[in-house]
């Protein structure tokens, strides 16, 4: 594994990927604040939680392309197409599994379930997290192909 | 209440349901109408805007229903149990007695983490009191309001089984049932005094159903939802006048709010008529930003700051795919209302036709909105609530927006479908808006906000208002620039803090609305209109606030109020309008505007009681509140 690259190409694909997913809530393509939510988990402070957020999305990103590394690592090769692939996979992952078990994982996130109390909780964000928006999957299926992208161009194998 | 009636099988009577005839229950996540006949005629599981699995409100042939009943009823009485969602309904069968108590079972969350419940419940208990009663069930439900067949099955002790989509439903209970055709379920059972029956309904479409058992899990489910809902009223901090109609107002409104995200829905049904036999049926199961902005206003005021602050974060959240732009209306996750869509084969409530689900005003500009949300965002700033950057600049958006658009004409508070005008209400709610914003950077909330520039353009529509909107023929203002007809929504204007209420204006307005939109009991209609609908609730209790801010005597808005409280049903509900003929409820049910009205007016009667400051959204008044919550912290 050549881990100078991992560390870089890990890294911008991060950014790349945080910009993308900020980009699309800014243009009004969805609600999703993915480093919100995660800064959430963390603590109740709305402004903290976006600062945490973000530290905490990063250092996921880096952890994530490591998944990438292995697999393009024991294919022994790379290429643009190849991370698409795996980006694919990990949006898909994240829209249909993670996604709607988060209000079991998440400390302040409601359910689906949730009431009659009143909540002060995150909403919770369903199956492929369509509560955030109907273009919820696509701005996070685009954030991680390119993630994929970045990382299948990027990256060498060592 | 008690309603004596001729001895006829409960069947026949359920037929014979009107709007006033039925209560609601729920979970704040869905809601259920039972008529006082005992039938369950209304449910949209798994929200409050899914389709219909009993729809009998609006067709009682095809819609589905689920009814338990004596089979003989001399007479009915029925009630909340005490400051609860929870139903019971008295049926004197003679020889014997019968309580059907309802519910949707509700829990805290730190409970349903110990114990598995059923994502969506029903509870339903017959309990025979005296003498002997034979009850008569029969479970009819039609999904799809009622376009579908449940296909039902049974399933041994398990109960009986209908699956539907991707959801299943199951109902189990104590009384032997027999599938009719594979469609329906019936039983007839004598009971004796102190036997009972016991039903639950559950559905889920997500995981393997949770099946509730019961027996006693029943009776603790009842006893728990009582404890809930009676916990939950008796944080109301309101002790002023008309307590049990303020309390029945907020446990209403709590019915319709959706807790997974915090939205308010206006309405728990679609296409109950605002005029009988008439087209004016609309579906009310969204989140309008008005009716929910007015209902943050009463929990507020009742001290019910944490669902208030839910609404308002919902709101600033949910409204960002359209930002700076509102929408009138939301579903409870915050995405447009879908399109309007007629369901022929129903033929509506007493022939009242057509049924429609979705909303074609979805799309309307109504520049009201802004006023709405921005004094419900300031109200809830000044009782302590406070804002993070993004809903700061959520605000200034919205305000900007105001700024660039008010002298757009729109279509206004009323929701007409012939086209925009432009609006005197609207006008002094975009002023409200700017006003607003004014006060919450003045007392540093809203950094960065241009304060010149809406100092420059709230002056610019008082102007506007007071030279264009004021007719010299009728001495009043009018509902339109330059217009000659009246608005009954001109009654906010004093409440807005836009003109005093004894102003001569104000006064000649009132006196207007009064002899042209005035009707029958102290009733108004919300405008004149040609075949007439009833007289808008909501309209009326305005009229109170009016009042009671000093447009009238104390004498004359209490008066008024107790006038008004006539026409709630015998369970303290309102529909959205009301027939000044026969009193009966018109329109959606029940109607979070009118409660909201009902909550707003009381409160305003209490603080002329008191002799408090009135106008709770004025700066001053709130500096005192946000101490008094600083000094009670």
């Amino acid at each position: 594994m050549n881990f100078a690259s991992w560390l870089l190409w890990g890294f911008v694909a991060t950014v790349a990927n945080a910009i993308l997913l900020h980009g699309s809530q800014g243009l009004g393509l969805t609600r999703l604040n993915l480093p919100y939510i995660l800064g959430m988990a963390v603590t109740p402070d709305r402004d903290k939680a976006r600062l945490y957020g973000f530290l905490i999305h990063t250092a996921n990103g880096w952890l994530f392309s490591l998944l990438y590394v292995f697999i393009f690592e024991s294919l022994q090769r790379t290429s643009w197409w190849l991370g698409a692939l795996i980006g694919i996979g990990h949006a898909l992952f994240l829209l249909v599994v993670v996604f709607p078990v988060m209000p079991g994982l998440h400390p302040r996130m409601a359910s689906e379930q949730h009431g009659p109390s009143a909540s002060r909780m995150l909403e919770p964000p369903g199956f492929m997290a369509l509560n955030y928006g109907l273009r919820t999957p696509v701005s996070v299926l685009v954030a991680h192909i390119v993630f994929g992208i970045i990382l299948g161009v990027f990256y060498h194998l060592k | 209440m008690t309603e004596t009636i001729a001895p006829r099988p409960g069947t026949e009577l359920r037929r014979s349901a009107h709007i006033q005839d039925y209560g609601i229950i729920g979970d704040c996540r869905s809601a259920a109408l039972i008529s006082r006949y005992g039938s369950l005629d209304w449910l949209c599981w798994p929200r409050f805007d899914s389709p219909a699995i009993f729809a009998a409100l609006l067709d009682p042939d095809r819609g589905g229903h689920w009814s338990i009943a004596p089979a003989e009823v001399r007479s009915i009485h029925r009630q909340y149990i005490r400051e609860t969602n929870v139903l019971q309904t008295s049926f004197d069968c003679s020889p014997g007695k019968a309580v059907l108590t309802d519910l949707m079972p509700v829990a805290s969350e730190e409970f349903k983490r110990r114990a598995p419940l059923p994502d969506h419940e029903i509870t339903r208990q017959i309990e025979c009191t005296s003498g002997s009663v034979r009850v008569e069930v029969e479970y009819f439900p039609r999904p799809d309001f009622g376009a579908g067949s449940a296909g039902l099955r049974a399933r041994g002790q398990l109960g009986i089984q209908a699956q539907v989509g991707r959801g299943v439903y199951w109902l189990r209970s104590s009384a032997p049932l027999r599938i009719l055709e594979g469609k329906r379920c019936h039983a007839s059972v004598v009971l004796e005094a102190g036997q009972k029956l016991q039903f639950s309904l559950s559905y889920c479409d997500s995981t393997p159903a949770i099946l509730p058992p019961l027996g006693e899990w029943t009776r603790q489910s009842i006893a728990g939802s009582v404890a809930w809902w009676q916990a939950w009223a008796g944080r109301a901090k309101y002790d002023g006048p008309y307590r049990q109609a303020v309390v029945r107002s907020a446990l209403a409104l709590k019915l319709l709010t959706y807790s997974p995200s915090g939205a308010i829905v206006a309405a728990a049904t679609t296409s109950l008529p605002e005029r009988i036999g008439g087209p004016l049926n609309w579906d009310y199961r969204y989140c309008w930003l008005r009716d929910a902005s007015l209902t943050v206003r009463g929990l507020l005021g009742l001290g019910y700051h944490e669902e208030a602050g839910d609404f308002i974060e919902w709101m600033l959240q949910a409204t960002r795919l359209t930002n700076p732009e509102l929408r009138i209306m939301y579903t409870v996750y915050g995405q447009q209302a879908p399109h309007e869509r007629e369901l022929k084969y129903l033929c509506g409530y007493q022939n009242s036709r057509p049924v429609r689900v979705g909303n074609g005003a979805r799309s309307q500009l109504q520049l009201d909105v802004y006023g709405e949300v921005m004094d419900a965002a300031a109200q809830y700033a000044f009782y302590g609530g406070d804002f993070d950057d993004d809903m700061r600049k959520t605000l200034l958006k919205l305000g900007n927006y105001v700024a660039a658009h008010w002298d757009s004409p729109d279509e206004g508070i009323w929701e007409p479908r012939n086209g925009r005008q432009n609006h005197t209400h609207s006008r002094v709610l975009c002023w409200t808006a700017l006003d607003r914003l004014i006060s919450l950077g003045n007392k540093g909330l809203l950094n960065h906000a241009p304060l010149d520039s809406y100092r420059e353009n709230s002056e610019l529509l008082r102007r506007q208002i007071h030279d264009q909107a004021w007719n010299e023929e009728l001495q009043s203002y009018s509902n339109v620039l330059g217009g000659s007809e009246l608005d009954a929504a001109l009654l906010l204007m004093s409440w807005y803090g836009f003109e005093k209420a004894d102003s001569p204006r104000m006064q000649g307005t009132y006196r207007a609305i009064r002899k042209h939109l005035g009707a029958e009991h102290g009733l108004v209609y919300r405008y004149r209109s040609d075949p007439s609908e009833g007289a808008f609730a909501i309209c009326s209790f305005w009229e109170v606030e009016y009042l009671a801010l000093g447009g009238g005597s104390l004498e004359e808005a209490h008066a008024l109020f107790r006038s008004l409280l006539r026409f709630q049903n015998d369970l303290g509900l309102y529909a959205e309008e009301i027939d000044p003929a026969s009193g009966a409820a018109l329109g959606n049910f029940p109607q979070a505007f009118t409660h909201v009205g009902l909550v707003g007016a009381a409160l305003s009667l209490q603080e002329r009681e008191e002799g408090a400051q009135q106008l709770p959204h004025r700066p001053e008044r709130a500096a005192n509140r946000s101490a008094a919550v600083e000094a009670h912290a």
